[in-house]
């Protein structure tokens, strides 16, 4: 995705499309800014007008055991689940595109379908799968569900920073004598090092992030958006959840910010 | 090399298998059931509850892909075409994606509540003399949430399409004598559909099982059959019952698939 020269005939008004983005941005970012907002207002009830500001809702959040626990459980399972996807989306792009093989070819294919599984499927299935294996719902059984969800984004980032790597290259140091396993590790692997990072990032933040499949899955043990769904049936706990919400998107920026930054680099420093 | 992928994938085999085997037992309370039947089908078939939920699903996810791609077009057809910043759009187009998805949604329950923002805020303006219990716990309002949270998801495939139309057909095409709508509805457009419709199936998808959004804006209106899944899982505990109606699922998002591949084909994706 470069930037491509505006084509001279290219029909639409800029201006009047530019007001259009303008109100979309609008569109998305107000519900979410009320986040934030309701999470500073000295008042139970979200709702206009604001009462006035504090920070008792954060200083709530510090002495919340069980909500340490659950954020806890998710860095964990985040971290696992977002390895395991990496490793596997590497392995699976990458026998995709040196082997060529049908087989190859077959498993990136299914590695790209949770995309067309919905949640709710993916979590009832693995459901019943890790009951009929012995495992029962734990946060094992998460890490699974988590890494089959974030499977196909991990796959197609590393397939296109691996694709984007010019043949000549892994070409040249077969002619000096490296081996296929020598020519992964030394040349392919470094290449694909930031957009393996990046899928990590993006699997990390899919897995924290994620409860319809969780909701299933999960056993004693709760995490993070578990923790919240059971929070948001009690009035009284809704503007420490806010509070939790505006903790969460502000890290959440800051790793999809990261993520991007690192893919970016990636790209350029292939020579094009 | 491979044995990650191989678990990986024995996983989502195993996993649906199982599913579909489970959708054929009867229901004996035990783990995996019992026996062969097809009981469950025709529950399926000849309770009208069913039918209705299923067509309620496919209707409020059919509207949100709608609604997602007609207003997502517009974006990716700027940042493909005019934007400066583009990289700048991309970025803040695609980062609500990274907020808590229960707090998107819960937000919009904050927006439309009877107290909510929208009521007290419209009331605050004097458009309207006392709150309205008529914008929450509606389909309306499950569409709307659902069309937000996804909105995102149709951007990039569609951007994608529109970077691999060449510029000189649309320079062709204006040269020949073209509007500059005309250039956009028989070059630009019919070009960008394989795009438009990956992402209606990215958006579809997920939409059609949701049961997050229809239990906390939907009301018992808006059941969803996700939320019947869910149901059959946890207090209903009908696991083949449930199971058969992910398999139905599955066969409907198959279908959907296949229709779009049948679109995909007549636009022809090779350009």
């Amino acid at each position: 995705m470069n930037l491509a020269a505006p084509a001279p005939s290219a029909p639409g008004r800029p201006r009047w499309l530019g007001v259009y983005i303008v109100a979309y941005l609008v569109f998305l970012y107000l519900p979410i800014v009320l986040i934030p907002l309701f999470s500073f207002n000295d008042s139970v009830q979200a709702a206009f007008p604001l009462k006035g500001f504090t920070l008792d809702w954060y200083r709530g959040l510090a002495g919340n055991e069980a909500l340490k626990a659950a954020l806890m459980t998710s860095l964990g399972i985040g971290v696992c689940a977002a390895f395991l996807a990496t490793l596997c989306g590497m392995t699976i792009a990458y026998a995709e595109l040196t082997l060529r093989s049908r087989l190859s070819r077959l498993i990136a294919g299914l590695a790209r379908m949770p995309i067309l599984i919905p949640g709710v499927v993916v979590g009832i299935s693995l459901l019943i799968a890790v009951n009929l294996i012995g495992l029962g719902p734990s946060r094992l059984a998460i890490v699974l569900g988590h890494v089959l969800v974030a499977l196909p984004t991990t796959v197609i980032l590393i397939r296109g920073s691996l694709k984007a790597v010019p043949r000549s290259i892994p070409e040249a140091a077969q002619d000096l004598g490296a081996s296929d396993a020598i020519v992964f590790r030394r040349v392919m692997l470094p290449l694909a090092l930031p957009a393996a990072i990046s899928a990590f990032m993006l699997a990390f933040l899919t897995s924290f992030d994620e409860f319809i499949v969780a909701f299933f899955l999960a056993g004693t043990q709760p995490t993070l958006p578990l923790y919240i769904w059971s929070q948001l049936r009690f009035p009284k706990s809704l503007p420490t959840v806010m509070a939790l919400g505006t903790a969460i998107l502000v890290s959440s920026i800051l790793i999809a910010g990261a993520a991007e930054l690192l893919r970016r680099r990636g790209l350029r420093r292939l020579p094009s | 090399m491979l044995p990650g992928s191989v678990v990986t994938l024995g996983l989502i085999l195993f996993a649906l298998g199982l599913l579909a085997i489970l959708a054929f037992r009867f229901n004996d309370g035990s783990l995996f059931g019992a026996g062969f039947t097809l009981g469950n089908f025709s529950i399926l078939a000849t309770e009208p509850l069913y039918g209705r939920v299923i067509l309620r699903s496919l209707t409020i996810a059919g509207l949100v892909t709608a609604a997602t791609v007609v207003t997502a077009y517009p974006v990716a057809y700027y940042l493909s075409f005019h934007a400066r910043s583009r990289a700048l759009i991309l970025f803040l187009v695609t980062l609500p994606f990274w907020t808590s998805y229960l707090l998107r949604v819960f937000a919009w329950k904050i927006v439309l509540a009877y107290n909510g923002v929208l009521n007290s805020g419209l009331i605050a303006a004097g458009l309207w003399s006392e709150p309205s219990t008529a914008l929450l716990n509606t389909p309306a309002a499950v569409v709307l949430t659902l069309a937000h949270a996804y909105a995102p998801f149709a951007i990039l495939p569609i951007l994608v399409s529109l970077d691999a139309i060449p510029r000189s057909l649309a320079e062709a095409a204006a040269d020949l004598g073209a509007t500059p709508f005309t250039v956009f509805r028989r070059v630009i457009l019919p070009n960008s559909m394989p795009g438009v419709l990956a992402g209606a199936v990215v958006v579809f998808v997920p939409t059609v099982g949701d049961y997050v959004t229809p239990a906390l804006v939907g009301g018992p209106s808006s059941t969803m059959i996700g939320s019947l899944i869910q149901a059959q899982f946890g207090k209903a505990q009908d696991w083949p019952f449930g199971a058969a109606l992910a398999l139905v699922v599955m066969l409907v998002i198959l279908a959907v698939i296949l229709l779009v591949r049948q679109g995909d084909r007549r636009f022809g994706s090779r350009l």
